[in-house]
């Protein structure tokens, strides 16, 4: 391409003011990546199958409770393999930095349904059987230095103990691993037996089931006979997938992917006018130049596609740095996340779409300023001066 | 009389500002043959500009017509204009107009990326119009990195190097000073003489004319000798 010569030229004639438009464009195009990413767990739908793990809930909250009874009605309902449960316990570990999710869980089913946890058959062994029972993953372990045989210290905040005091002690009796996720080995799993037995208020409940299917197509069926066995009893449920579950936990802090998406929207506004009007002062201060381009033979629509082609460039020069960081950031971001998303990650179609967006935000901003040059007769150009 | 290059008949050229009209050039016919080195003098506001761009292609008359070489530009479209002046003619004004980032070398090749010819053909084009302009030493150089006279040079190895038959120049000399005017003069001469190029110059120069080999005066749109 000869004409690149020409595109180069116009780009370097004021290389700081590039350099910044560039700078605006590669943050935009950053923020587009990294938002987006995360924003699509909360915008893609949730399909009900396709998840052999249920998440029962209380129907109206997420910090109401449900009956322990009713676990042994979901196991009844038939395609229903393992139920266990899980409550949110809060506390502190020494210091309120330290904080880390540690859920009471009955041993044994937890750890059948939960495959991806490994632990040894000696630790698992020695969970199920000790009463102030607790293992960690060994993420975990290793950031406090923990081993098998510790006694943990938790301050509790939501639940105190019966006699009006809120320090729990727990024994480190095994690690786990996840190596498919290992964001998930950064919690702890405490006997839910003791938990229950211990605390001074809400004997008897759990915060959710979570239901292990025999076969995940079952899925809706399964999630509506549940929340139909419990309707109008004193704690209605709403059954979901894990995934969704997720989705709705996290959106409990607002509709996210719409506050996401009214920044991406404000960000490309304030970045149109930017690059829209620097490529309308830079071609501006080089009217004579183009009228030079008109002058030696180059026809209007050349002059006009060498204007969008400067725009184009700065555009996608802009939308690939910016997407390059974003995937080089990413695996920090999706660590980050992880615990209460799930992995994120720069999929292509983000790409795709964020390309998308430099191509459309070049030819906007450079329609004036392309359009302007095509009309540019050198007879006016050169009266000027 | 040697062959017609430049054939203008009953060449009208008017602006409509507002409700007026204002007549620039009216019924002018003007024939310059082959080879010919013809310096326009006139008053500033005659019209020398308006006609060199009507011959030159960059503009279009409101009546008459203006043959070059036996074709008729008025009847050329924006497109074919263009087509007509990358081929047929160059441009020296008396601001050079160079590209600021672009080396003397790069500034010359421009009007070589219109054509079909190969890198290192251009690159040969770009050397002999340096060549023909005595900047060869300079072809590296930025245009702030070149004298006023070096930077005309450069603006004719320009107009030069698609070899148009007719080079038309707008105060080529009007920034310069006498001596760095009058190397430019003797270059134009040498383009006119050795190298058998047509030349159209305004010039308000009586000192820049005399290296013409005929001049002409243009005022109330009449062309008078
Ligand atoms: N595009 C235009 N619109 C209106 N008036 C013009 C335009 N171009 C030239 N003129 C007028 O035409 C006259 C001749 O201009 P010009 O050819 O530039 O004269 P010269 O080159 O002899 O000084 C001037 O009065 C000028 O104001
Ligand atoms: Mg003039």
């Amino acid at each position: 391409m000869k004409y690149w010569i020409i595109i180069v030229a116009a780009l370097n004639r004021k290389r700081w003011r590039t350099g910044l438009t560039i700078s605006s464009l590669v943050v935009a195009f950053l923020l587009f990546g990294l938002l987006r990413s995360v924003a699509v767990v909360f915008t893609e739908d949730i399909d009900l199958s396709g998840d052999d793990r249920l998440v029962v809930a209380s129907k109206y909250s997420i910090i109401d409770s449900m009956p322990i009874s009713y676990l042994q009605r979901i196991k009844g309902i038939e395609g229903v393999d393992i139920v266990a449960h899980q409550d949110w316990f809060g506390g502190t570990y020494i210091d309120r930095a330290n904080f880390f999710p540690k859920w009471p869980v009955p041993p044994k089913e937890f750890l059948d349904i939960y495959e991806e946890y490994k632990i040894s058959p000696q630790d698992e062994e020695a969970f199920i059987n000790t009463r102030n029972g607790m293992i960690a993953g060994k993420r975990l372990v290793e950031k406090f230095n923990w081993k098998v045989g510790d006694r943990i210290p938790i301050i509790g905040d939501i639940y105190f103990l019966k006699d009006g005091t809120n320090l729990w002690e727990f024994d480190l009796v095994g690690i786990f691993n996840d190596l498919e996720n290992p964001a998930n080995e950064e919690q702890v799993f405490l006997n839910y037996k003791y938990f229950d037995e211990a605390r001074d208020m809400a004997n008897g409940t759990v915060g959710n089931f979570i239901v292990k299917l025999d076969d995940k197509e079952e899925g809706p069926r399964i999630a509506q006979e549940i929340d139909t066995m419990f309707a109008n009893s004193m704690d209605e449920t709403k059954t979901y997938t894990e995934k969704a579950y997720a989705q709705m936990f996290a959106s409990q802090i607002g509709d996210i992917g719409l506050i996401m998406n009214s920044i991406l929207a404000a960000v490309f506004f304030t970045i149109l006018l930017v690059t829209g009007n620097t490529m309308s002062q830079s071609i501006r201060e080089r009217t004579s130049e183009l009228a030079v381009f008109k002058t030696i033979g180059f026809s209007d629509i050349t002059v006009m596609l060498l204007v969008f082609i400067e725009s184009l460039v700065i555009c996608l020069i802009g939308a690939f740095l910016g997407l390059g960081i974003t995937a080089i950031l990413m695996p920090g971001l999706s660590e980050m996340v992880s615990l209460s998303l799930g992995q994120v990650a720069l999929d292509s179609s983000i790409i795709i779409s964020g390309i998308g967006i430099a191509v459309i935000t070049a030819f906007i901003s450079g329609f004036p300023p392309a359009l302007g040059a095509m009309r540019l007769k050198v007879v006016d150009a050169f009266r000027k001066n | 009389m040697s062959e017609i290059l430049v054939d203008v008949k009953n060449l009208s050229k008017e602006y409509k500002r507002g409700g007026e009209t204002l007549v620039v050039l009216k019924d002018l016919n003007l024939e310059i043959p082959k080879e010919d080195f013809l310096a326009l003098m006139g008053p500033s506001g005659s019209g020398k500009s308006t006609l060199l761009n009507l011959i030159g292609g960059l503009d279009t008359p409101s009546s008459g017509s203006v043959s070059i070489n036996g074709e008729r530009i008025d009847q050329m479209n924006s497109k074919q204009l263009s087509n007509w002046r990358a081929s047929n003619v160059g441009f020296i004004f008396q601001f050079y107009n160079l590209l600021p980032v672009l080396t003397a070398q790069k500034n010359i090749e421009l009007p070589l990326l219109l054509t079909n010819l190969s890198s290192s053909q251009r690159k040969q084009h770009v050397e002999t119009a340096l060549n023909i302009v005595g900047l060869s030493d300079r072809s590296g150089h930025k245009p702030s990195e070149l004298s006023g006279g070096q930077q005309q040079r450069v603006a004719i190895a320009r107009a030069l190097v698609s070899d148009p038959d007719i080079l038309v120049c707008d105060e080529p000399t009007g920034d310069l000073d006498r001596d760095t005017a009058t190397e430019i003069l003797n270059l134009l001469k040498s383009l006119n003489q050795d190298h058998g190029k047509t030349i159209l110059m305004v010039t308000h120069d009586p000192a820049a004319a005399d290296s013409a080999k005929r001049s002409l005066h243009l005022d109330k749109g009449k062309l008078a000798s």
